[in-house]
């Protein structure tokens, strides 16, 4: 065991010692791994963003909360179907909650109306345009997850009264009010002043691609009086026990069939929809991202492989009589098959260390430059792409290095 | 400063061998390097093996140095029968009982003095100071002291060649085996090299040299000479030593005694 040790940093010092002295020869080869590791972390880390910022832009829709829309969430071949559809009305929520309490061990608690549609804010000479302005009462509060930043939701009884207030998103915080707190301040949406009342924290944007935070939430009788007009309403219905969603999502049906007023032979009119679609709908995206990702990854992986198994074997080659002088003094053949294992491991691994800096570097660089795009560089992936270099490394070198330890110490002795 | 006395008849056997013979398949043809050899070598001898070129004579001494294995016979090292040795057994036999000494020096060109002495010992399992202790403390012995970190580049034909000994030496081996150890140096430290043998003989250690120079051989006891793969002569001309006078100095002696 001892004797290992010594053979194992002796194998350390020499292959140190071999890099030093080639150089150029080395930082080649190790080229090859460098862009297979740069290609791997870089991947892992598009891929780890893209799950991250997937599940943080699902947990907003929350997971235990049924959607009574006009379209379903995912891809239909028979639009026309659907487009004809009664609209979904923000009156429905009263029978719904009414049914709900009615219904003995209900899977369902409450049914919040809401109703959107996009506008712009002003403040002073300051305004921001696109703004998704939404309509709901202060039950809202039950199936959504946001904090506050600052101030608070609107009450009860603002709720009820319609009051010219409301709560704005981090981004029309940020956008009005760069240097003063907005509560209490007045915003203008269509010419009405609205008094904000609170600011909802930072929720990111939805998969990158537009923000969650660019939202002004106020009373749904105020949204009402001012916007009516071409706003999509669903109802939101929190479920619970989130493990009985199926059943939570018949008995909705069965409420909203009711609510409609739908005889028995009729098709729903109506959508419900979950967190779940959505996922199911981005699931095949994700992972064919991946497989392509996997593949390219892995192809310049292996072009390094064989780069490093190749410079293995011409290293063999050039010191085969330095092989025999070793065998006559005594290295068995394992302490060669180490030796050389360790020399191609050694280059895989400065490889693999200069590759994580490179991607490191492009991940804060793209993380800069493109703070929307999600990116998640973690240790796990310093670990597996340590792993892969140093498998790339014995991988390679196990061939050249197993020769090298066959050789007849004779014939490499005589070895011109 | 202590001699040992020379060998007799009554040192024990260091090598043994009986009627060996090696064959080679070299294309279509087998060639037979050694017909037929036997040799005995005892402890403390100072012996050369000549023969022209293709007489079996470096077969002969990769038969010895345990660097290859007889097609037919009995080599005993030690008393331990190494004919039928697996690779890593005689790499291990290598290891601590031969010290190996090349023609072309054979060193590490990227280490030191020190650390191409210490390689045996690494193999050996030695841990690092005592490695680094003995290493020392043999080049010393053959008068680098004030080299031990020059790598072979920096030192001239005859120190490195003196580095090699070293390493012959730093496993306690129980024999030298010298391949032409002066056939790539001048003559003169040539000479210095082959008193160099001349002090380790004399201070009991068995020492074998290949050579086809009779001038080289002549510093040897023993001669044997080998013609087509079988021992022409064995001229063993034992107490050789006494006719010498021990006390002469010995022409570029850098030797330091313990």
């Amino acid at each position: 065991m001892k004797r290992f040790l010594y053979e194992l940093s002796e194998s350390w010092k020499i292959a140190a010692a071999q890099m030093r002295s080639n150089k150029t020869r080395s930082t080649l080869t190790a080229l090859g791994v460098i862009i297979g590791i740069v290609a791997v972390t870089l991947m892992g880390t598009a891929i780890g963003g893209i799950q991250v910022g997937f599940d943080k832009s699902m947990a907003i829709f929350g997971d235990d909360v049924l959607y009574v829309s006009q379209w379903p969430w995912k891809r239909v071949d028979d639009w026309w179907n659907f487009r004809d559809r009664k609209k979904i009305k923000t009156e429905y929520a009263e029978p719904i909650n009414r049914i709900i309490d009615a219904t003995p061990n209900s899977n369902l608690v409450i049914a919040v109306p809401t109703s959107s549609l996009l506008r712009s804010v002003k403040y002073g000479q300051s305004e921001v345009s696109n703004v998704l302005i939404r309509g709901t009462v202060s039950d809202y509060l039950i199936t959504s997850t946001f904090d506050f930043q600052e101030g608070r939701f609107f009450n009860d009884v603002e709720s009820r009264g319609g009051a010219n207030v409301c709560v704005i998103g981090y981004d029309v915080a940020d956008a009005l009010f760069p240097s003063e707190s907005p509560i209490e301040k007045s915003v203008l949406i269509n010419g009405q002043p609205f008094r904000v009342v609170g600011v909802i924290s930072r929720q990111g944007t939805f998969l990158g691609l537009f923000s969650l935070d660019s939202i002004v939430v106020m009373p749904l009788p105020a949204f009402h009086k001012y916007f009516s007009a071409k706003s999509d309403s669903d109802i939101l219905v929190k479920v619970k026990d989130k493990t009985k969603l199926a059943e939570a999502r018949d008995e909705l049906t069965g409420v909203m069939r009711r609510v409609r007023g739908l005889s028995p032979e009729k098709k729903d009119d109506f959508s419900i929809n979950e967190q779940q679609a959505l996922k199911s709908t981005l699931d095949p995206i994700k992972n064919s991202i991946a497989i392509a990702g996997l593949f390219i990854t892995g192809l310049s992986l292996f072009v390094g492989a064989i780069g490093i198994m190749n410079i293995t074997f011409v290293s063999v080659k050039e010191r085969t009589r330095e092989i025999g002088t070793r065998k006559a003094l005594g290295a068995r053949r394992r302490t060669i098959l180490l030796q050389f294992l360790i020399e191609s491991t050694s280059l895989c691994l400065l490889g693999g260390f200069i590759g994580l800096g490179v991607a490191y570097l492009m991940c804060t660089g793209i993380g800069k430059a493109f703070p929307s795009f999600p990116i998640q560089f973690s240790l796990s992936l310093v670990i597996v792409s340590m792993a892969v270099s140093i498998l790339t490394g014995l991988f390679s070198g196990f061939a050249p290095a197993w020769s090298a330890s066959r050789l007849d110490p004779v014939a490499a002795l005589r070895y011109e | 400063m202590s001699l040992v006395t020379p060998s007799g008849l009554d040192s024990p056997l260091v090598i043994d061998i009986e009627n060996i013979t090696k064959d080679y398949v070299m294309g279509e043809e087998i060639v037979h390097a050694l017909r037929g050899v036997s040799l005995q070598i005892r402890s403390n001898e100072y012996l050369a093996i000549m023969g022209p070129s293709g007489s079996g004579k470096s077969t002969l001494m990769n038969m010895l140095g345990c660097l290859d294995t007889p097609s037919s016979g009995r080599y005993e090292f030690n008393g331990r029968d190494v004919s039928s040795m697996a690779d890593d057994e005689l790499a291990s036999i290598r290891n601590r009982e031969i010290g190996f000494v090349f023609q072309t020096f054979n060193l590490l060109p990227r280490a030191d003095s020190l650390h191409n002495v210490e390689l045996p010992l690494v193999y050996a399992g030695v841990d690092p100071e005592t490695r680094r202790e003995r290493a020392a403390h043999v080049l010393r012995e053959v008068g680098l002291g004030d080299r031990l970190y020059h790598k072979p580049n920096e030192l001239s034909g005859g120190q490195r060649q003196r580095v090699a000994i070293a390493r012959a030496l730093v496993n306690d081996p129980s024999i030298i085996l010298a391949d032409e150890p002066t056939g790539n140096l001048d003559s003169k430290t040539g000479d210095e090299i082959m008193a160099l043998f001349e002090n380790l003989y004399r201070r009991g250690h068995t020492i074998i040299l290949v050579t086809h120079e009779a001038d080289i051989a002549n510093h040897a006891r023993r001669t044997v000479r080998l013609r087509d793969g079988i021992i022409e002569s064995d001229d063993d001309g034992f107490g050789g030593i006494e006719n010498l006078p021990v006390e002469d100095p010995l022409p570029g002696d850098a030797v330091v005694y313990r």
